[in-house]
């Protein structure tokens, strides 16, 4: 017997490598073939606090980090205790018995991996040490991690071999230790072949390249958790002559100086997580009201003010297609996994020109940080599509007439005020009632242009669809896997393009009996929408900080399918 | 209503300083564009919020592009029009309420920054606009719609702030000045770094200060305005703070900085030149995560 999965986690406290451990499992299955995901929850801080980082590995594509582990890695009693529950039956439990010991449990090994580490005069080696053991444990083969450690650590430099050398006898130490255990799990499926190259990438650097595909030139942001990995890495990749990459000193500064730099022709792009949308809400209403392209990606994380900054949830839609005051309808762009983030990123780009207004690139901190094999994405196959720039025809009239009017970059012809207060087709400021009316049904007429966004449509004849938005994708589509299989009539829909919504997605949830909606927040946020757009939407929440898990959503559908049956 | 556009429904009261400041911008823009040889379109003025940020819409003569933001914000925004377009000129106009109360806290990043961008601060000592409010530069014990007992908090000296903010280039000047206003704002845009003219342009409906700044001769009052005197050496930053230290208020140029001779803007440019990094593409980028 064989297992198409593997689940490991690694917990612990900040500082422990855990995190560090799970990403180097996921890699090193990954060079030997394996599809693999990560899932990691930390508490902000630099070092302590309950932490964990997970691997799954798969001969299968994958959905989720899984709901259950194979193996748990515990490096102290609080992580051993609380992750337990967690545990499969059959699963096994690796703990740092330097640490502290597990009585009465015979599916327990303990391993002083940073003693051996430290006596073998190589203590950085200690995760090493238990990526062989589990690696042992799960009948990976040894000898794919080896090469993997030679691939990772050949870096040209006269240290190289020596870290390899250490490296390797610390694994092959690991899998002694793994032997000795005398535990087992299923052993894994053999690696899957490939006959496309794969990359292993996070979502924040999928959404990094995206936009850059697109022909982002110009990115301004301020630090802040979940969203400070894309600002450092465009500060190391958007470079060049003719880019420009700033740190701001704080997101009222990015926004602004966004609306600057798109009011000066440029492809402009922040990421920010929810305290920082809060900030951008007036800026964002400027570059509604003015018509300047620019990209904000928010990264999702927990909660009001400053929550809970390092984990998950999708709390954020309805702040941001309203991030500020008056009638504004901000396009969102919200993309499910690694993969969809590099793409939505140049649809956002996009639509920023298209339509010539903010654009909102909605992520989460589970996306961003996840790590995942796809397919190399063909970055020849984004788009790049430009504002309509005004030859000087218009004269300074830049805001005459309907909908998209071309749009005079500072230096060439055209020269008129782009004005956050209402005004007239020059951009000169009036109160009039008339011209606020043509003006807000002018910034509204816009929105016509980006009714482009594609969805996703399966079992269309069933009364009641499943349509998760976002980070639930990948959970709800292995829930309604399990359903369809089980014999479970639910249609399935989705689409990264939350606002405006493709028509004729709409049109079809409007004529569903029930349509079921998964999403990680208290409110209901993407039903709640939908009710008002007259669609019998109800929602499925979590509010954990934690993604979902397949088998609870599974639950879910089926008790509120039941419900609705019982009626 | 202007000149260029008769519908546009914002009026200066009369007196209104902000006027000499709309004539002397239009001066120094003029000039630079016959000086440097190029249209009043590769210029930009960034207004903020308040009677000073409508001056955008009321130029004369060849139009310059404006963007009349929000209230406070100017200042970000004229560094998200420079930096990557450091080919642009950025003049940035706002009142005392917009930069030095709002939008006070932009002022250091913006020095630090020091992108060849223009500030013209216009100080009335008030909230003009809406209608009489005490502003960071309204005098102690003045009363106002927002400071019944008189005004308790701290006046400001702006002068001051600048000088401790690390601004490198500063000038004070008087709104009635016109032609040497005009001749500063024209300086201040062609020195490689952030400047800023800070304007005392008396609100003569809320805070007429006219009299007190030219003072009275027969009635024996002093004016509160004073020219700097020759002996003055702009580039010492100690003597910089002496003299903007006292209750009155010196007029002309306050301080010029040594050392800032190559525009600013075109460190960043001088820094990838000399570190020849270039820009990988998409496909490269991910070809590097190839498993």
């Amino acid at each position: 017997m064989s297992s198409k999965n593997l689940v490991v986690r690694f917990a612990g406290e900040g500082g422990q490598g855990v995190v560090g451990g799970a990403d180097l499992m996921a890699s090193a299955a990954a060079t030997g073939g394996y599809h693999v995901l990560t899932f990691s929850t930390f508490p902000s801080q630099i070092k302590g606090g309950p932490a964990w980082g997970q691997a799954r590995v798969s001969s299968e594509p994958i959905l989720t980090p899984g709901d259950w582990l194979d193996v748990l890695v515990a490096q102290n009693q609080y992580a051993y205790d609380t992750n337990l529950p967690d545990l499969r039956e059959g699963g096994i439990v690796v703990y740092n018995s330097e640490e502290f010991e597990v009585a009465g449990n015979t599916r327990a090994y303990g391993i002083a991996a940073d003693k051996m580490a430290r006596e073998a005069g190589n203590p950085l080696a200690s995760t090493i040490i238990l990526i062989g053991a589990v690696a042992q444990m799960a009948s990976i083969d040894i000898e794919a991690i080896e090469a993997f450690i030679v691939k990772r650590w050949t870096r040209g430099r006269a240290s190289d071999k020596q870290i390899i050398d250490g490296n390797i006898a610390a694994l092959r130490m690991g899998a002694e230790e793994g032997r000795k255990s005398g535990l087992t799990v299923t052993p894994l499926d053999a690696p899957p072949t490939h006959s496309e190259p794969r990359v292993m990438i996070r979502g924040f650097e999928a959404a990094c390249l995206g936009a850059i595909a697109a022909g982002l030139d110009t990115f301004i942001g301020y630090p802040i958790s979940p969203a400070t990995t894309m600002l450092t890495y465009m500060e190391q990749n958007l470079v060049g002559l003719d880019k420009f990459v700033g740190q701001a000193s704080s997101e009222i500064e990015s926004i602004a100086s966004l609306v600057g730099a798109g009011f000066a022709g440029r492809k402009v792009m922040t990421s920010t997580a929810g305290p920082g949308l809060s900030l951008m809400g007036e800026g964002l209403g400027l570059a509604w009201m003015a018509e300047i392209p620019l990209v904000v990606c928010d990264v999702q994380r927990g909660g009001p003010a400053t929550g809970l900054p390092t984990k998950t949830e999708q709390s954020d839609l309805f702040a941001a297609i309203n991030p500020g005051h008056g009638d504004m309808s901000v396009p969102v762009i919200a993309p499910g996994n690694p993969e969809e983030a590099f793409w939505a990123a140049g649809h956002a780009v996009n639509w920023a020109e298209r339509y010539q207004g903010p654009v909102i690139l909605l992520s989460e901190a589970s996306i961003a940080e996840r790590a995942q094999d796809i397919a190399i994405p063909d970055a020849s196959k984004v788009l790049i599509e430009h504002r309509l720039v005004s030859d000087g025809k218009m004269g300074n009239r830049r805001y005459a007439g309907e909908g998209v009017t071309p749009f005079p970059v500072p230096g060439g012809p055209g020269a008129y005020v782009a004005n956050g207060s209402e005004h007239d087709e020059e951009g000169d400021t009036t109160h009039l009632p008339d011209v606020h009316v043509t003006m807000t049904d002018r910034r509204f007429a816009k929105l016509k242009v980006l009714e482009d966004g594609t969805f996703e449509a399966e079992r269309t004849s069933a009364s009641i669809a499943l349509l998760p938005w976002g980070g639930s994708k990948g959970a709800a589509l292995a829930a309604w896997n399990e359903l369809i299989a089980e014999g479970v009539d639910i249609g399935w829909y989705y689409t990264m393009f939350l606002n405006p919504l493709p028509p004729a997605l709409l049109e079809a949830l409007q004529a569903k009996r029930l349509v079921l909606v998964p999403e990680l927040n208290y409110l209901g946020q993407f039903a709640s929408r939908l009710r008002s757009m007259g669609v019998n939407a109800q929602a499925i929440t979590q509010y954990t900080g934690l993604p979902f898990k397949e088998a609870d959503l599974k639950s879910a559908i089926r008790e509120r399918m039941g419900a609705l049956a019982a009626k | 209503m202007s000149k260029r556009n008769p519908t546009y429904d914002f009026k200066w009261c009369p007196g209104c300083g902000d006027f000499g400041v709309k004539v002397a911008i239009e001066q120094a823009l003029a000039r630079r564009a016959v000086e440097n040889q190029e249209s009043v379109e590769k210029t930009v003025i960034v207004a903020g919020i308040g009677c000073s940020g409508n001056l955008v819409h009321l130029q004369e003569g060849p139009q310059p592009f404006g963007l009349h933001g929000i209230h406070g914000r100017a200042l970000p925004i004229a560094y998200g029009v420079k930096a990557p377009r450091p080919d642009l000129n950025v003049l940035v106009v706002g009142g005392d309420g917009d930069m030095l109360s709002i939008g006070a806290e932009h002022i250091g990043p913006q020095a630090r920054r020091n992108l060849n961008v223009t500030l013209v601060v216009m100080d009335n000592g008030i909230y003009g606009l809406t209608k009489g409010q005490a502003s960071p530069t309204t005098n102690v014990d003045v009363v106002t719609s927002t400071t019944r007992y008189g005004k308790l908090d701290d006046k400001l000296n702006p002068l001051m702030a600048y000088l401790g903010l690390g601004v490198g280039y500063i000038v004070s000047e008087l709104s009635s000045r016109v032609k040497p206003l005009g001749e500063a704002i024209k300086t201040a845009m062609d020195y490689p770094g952030f400047s800023i003219i800070h304007v005392q342009s008396p609100c003569t409906t809320y805070n007429d200060t006219y009299a007190l700044l030219k003072g009275d001769e027969k009635k024996g009052i002093e004016p509160l305005a004073y020219p700097i005197p020759d002996s003055h050496d702009v580039t010492n930053l100690n003597a910089a703070m002496d003299l903007v230290k006292g209750e009155r208020i010196p007029i002309g140029l306050i301080y010029r900085r040594e050392g800032d001779s190559v525009a600013s803007d075109q460190r960043l440019t001088d820094a990838k030149i000399r570190t020849k990094v270039e820009q990988k593409s998409v496909d490269a980028l991910l070809r590097e995560m190839v498993i």
